[in-house]
């Protein structure tokens, strides 16, 4: 997919014009909120597993290469296969070489943000195979031919009345005069166009959760049941996955599956959680002849042994953009490719260069409530601080803000001279306010006023007042 | 070889490489290979709440309060015989047809089916065209109602996600209170380390939110979800 992060102060802009995406982010800001809160309250021993889930993923991160030698003779033993990929392109083609070899026509596809990283859809259709997304969400941004706005709830920027214009245009073969009023309506609508799908499809392509290194097993996380008929009915099994999913138990994932449903969605436990292991066994009368793991890089390894590698933690709940001021107000859109909200912040500078994504560590109230609610407690806030310095040491940041910056530092390390500038500074601004209490307009502050006033100093910096005795 | 398996045996080197030389740099090797050789046989439980850590009956209860609260329904009969008139039973107050479909396991072949003379049914795989389906479940866990069915020649994986509505009959003796007493029982029947093909976990009926976080049932798998528990399976 195109990136269009370097865009992301006119994405933004658009954003916020848009009505139909702010009533629909009106739902996110209310639901996921409220549901993680009640789940969270539900299970004393929420906190405690958050750590525990903190320290199981430290612990694989620390040995990765060593799990990932076990994992890979456990799948070879099981009938299946693992593939590495070091780059996006090195997933697409590997990918596109195992659907070739079967002379797939059509592939299904359950919701894998891996896939939507590495834009294996447009890979597949310049191939000729037609990928058929089953999430529903994933198949409405497809028919919109959109990029998901949200890690697990892809359509989230989209109403009930945008859907249904979707499926009337793009299921012409049924009656033009049918009822799609009801989500109820939409849902059974999708439902009965992508039944006969799963049947026919050749492969199926899906994402993986988790990894367990003591089984070779590959873990799916659903609510609607179609990653497992994409991974069920077709003759083979694809997994698209990354390189820090991997966990060495069954026991650390059912300590995580703890953690990410009810950070997530605030459900207890998803409705269906998937574990698949190898391909069909001998006698089974279903299942995948075959069974890839495609195991993806593309950036993520140069992380370990750095600050960012906490990030490698990150279970893809969407909790810190459920709970992000910035995400709320602009959608996943504006973050200009695929990892929006905070997680996108600190992820995408990894994998698609800070120069290309230096706007989104900026794009940042620092209120913190990221961290506060992350299940995995990946200090989100910190590693963004982390993308700035970065970004200023590279001179990425514009020339108005550095120097800006300067005069800042030059004054913040000489107190007296500070105090002068600030008491003088703020002295101007009320002189030029007139005993008004808010400016519409003020030198160096156009981008400020542009949007609202500027509200007026009392006249005298805190530490006067302070000094002054505080009553005012 | 092909070009992508060259690729990926070069992506693979690559890759592990890396990670070495970052993960192992000035560790001790014996020690870092103990510690994962000990994680993986010891497989130590880590936190379980403490909510399922109860009586038999208590995770009984629990369990059918849990699947409940996720939209499954829940019957309970006495004993296995009661099973076929149990299915009956729902098939006719939810005005479904009297034609199942359920795999090879003898926990389901072996039932009186006699007492169910109206019953058609079939089994293997599923097809495009089964409204109901019938499985047996593996084991069950009492935290969050969630059942574990597991793949194998008597138990097809298509009968849980393929028909509209799924019947799954679970002995009471198989209910846990936590996960991870499930995967005891699985390395229990399969050995350690070792699993079977597919291993579902299932908490209620197929649902969606992906339309204006309205939660709808009945997405792509089964809409609805019944539990016959036979308290003396």
């Amino acid at each position: 997919m195109d990136i269009t992060s370097p865009a992301f102060k006119s994405n933004v802009k658009r954003a916020i014009g848009d009505k139909q995406l702010q009533r629909a982010m009106g739902n996110v800001k209310v639901g996921f909120v409220k549901k993680r809160a009640a789940a969270r309250e539900n299970l004393p021993e929420f906190d405690q597993l958050r750590d525990q889930a903190r320290d199981i993923k430290n612990h694989t991160l620390e040995h990765l290469d060593l799990y990932y030698e076990i994992y890979e003779k456990k799948v070879e033993a099981t009938g299946g296969s693992v593939h590495w990929a070091a780059t996006a392109k090195d997933a697409r083609d590997i990918i596109l070489e195992i659907c070739q070899a079967h002379g797939a026509r059509t592939v299904t596809k359950g919701k894998s943000m891996i896939a939507e990283e590495i834009a294996l859809n447009e890979h597949l259709e310049a191939a000729g195979i037609t990928p058929v997304e089953t999430d529903l969400g994933e198949y409405i941004i497809q028919l919109r031919n959109e990029p998901p706005s949200h890690i697990i709830g892809p359509a989230i920027h989209l109403n009930r009345d945008q859907v249904e214009a979707s499926f009337r245009a793009a299921h012409t073969h049924l009656p033009d005069d049918r009822s799609l009023e009801e989500v109820s309506e939409l849902v059974d609508e999708a439902r009965q166009v992508l039944r006969q799908k799963y049947i026919d499809a050749d492969v199926g392509i899906t994402g993986a959760n988790y990894l367990v290194a003591e089984t070779g097993t590959s873990i799916i996380v659903t609510n609607e049941g179609n990653g497992d008929l994409t991974q069920s009915l077709p003759k083979v099994h694809i997994v698209c996955t990354s390189l820090e999913k991997l966990v060495p138990t069954l026991e650390d994932v059912s300590t995580i599956l703890r953690v990410l449903a009810r950070s997530a969605t605030g459900q207890e436990f998803s409705t269906y959680t998937t574990l698949s292991t190898g391909a069909r066994r001998k006698g089974d009368p279903d299942g995948p002849e075959e069974y890839h793991v495609v195991i993806l890089d593309n950036g993520r390894s140069d992380m370990l042994g750095t600050e960012f590698q906490d990030m490698l933690r990150c279970i893809r709940c969407g909790a810190c953009m459920n709970h992000c001021p910035v995400y709320h107000s602009v959608g996943g859109h504006a973050y200009g490719w695929v990892y929006p909200g905070p997680m996108g912040a600190v992820l995408t500078p990894s994998l698609i260069g800070i120069d290309q994504a230096g706007h989104l560590p900026n794009a940042s109230t620092f209120c913190g409530r990221c961290e506060a609610v992350c299940p995995m407690r990946i200090p989100l806030p910190k590693m963004m601080r982390h993308w700035r310095e970065r970004e200023f040491e590279r001179h990425l940041t514009p020339r108005t803000v550095r120097t800006s910056l300067s005069l800042w530092a030059f004054l913040a390390r000489r107190p007296a001279l500070y105090h002068l500038a600030a008491s003088t500074f703020i002295r101007a601004l009320k002189l030029l306010a007139f005993g008004r209490s808010r400016l519409k307009s003020a030198p160096f502050a156009g981008g400020w006023t542009k949007y609202r006033d500027l509200p007026m100093p009392s006249g005298r910096s805190f530490q006067e007042s302070w000094r002054a005795g505080g009553d005012e | 070889m092909s070009k992508t398996t060259s690729s990926s045996s070069q992506s693979r080197t690559q890759i592990l490489n890396k990670l070495s030389a970052t993960l192992a740099r000035g560790k001790d090797k014996d020690a870092r290979e103990k510690a994962v050789q000990s994680r993986l046989k010891r497989h130590k439980r880590n936190l379980v709440p403490e909510r399922a850590n109860l009586d038999a009956d208590g995770q009984i209860a629990l369990f059918r309060a849990q699947a409940e609260a996720v939209s499954a329904s829940v019957a309970e009969v006495m004993n296995r015989d009661n099973v076929p008139e149990a299915i009956t039973a729902h098939l006719r107050d939810h005005n479904l047809p009297a034609r199942i479909r359920h795999g090879a396991d003898e926990k389901l072949t072996q039932l009186p089916w006699d007492k169910a003379p109206t019953l058609e049914r079939a089994t293997g795989p599923a097809t495009g065209d089964d409204v109901v389906s019938l499985s047996q479940a593996f084991a069950g866990v009492a935290e969050t109602g969630t059942l574990i069915l597991t793949s194998g020649p008597a138990n097809p994986t298509t009968l849980n996600f393929l028909p509209e509505n799924h019947i799954v009959v679970i002995d009471a003796a198989d209910i846990d209170g936590a996960y991870e007493d499930a995967w005891d029982r699985i390395r229990k029947a399969h050995g350690g380390g070792k699993m079977p093909r597919t291993v579902n976990m299932i908490s209620g009926p197929s649902r969606t939110a992906d339309v204006e976080q309205t939660i709808q049932l009945g997405a792509h798998g089964p809409r609805s979800l019944h539990i016959i528990i036979v308290r003396n399976g």
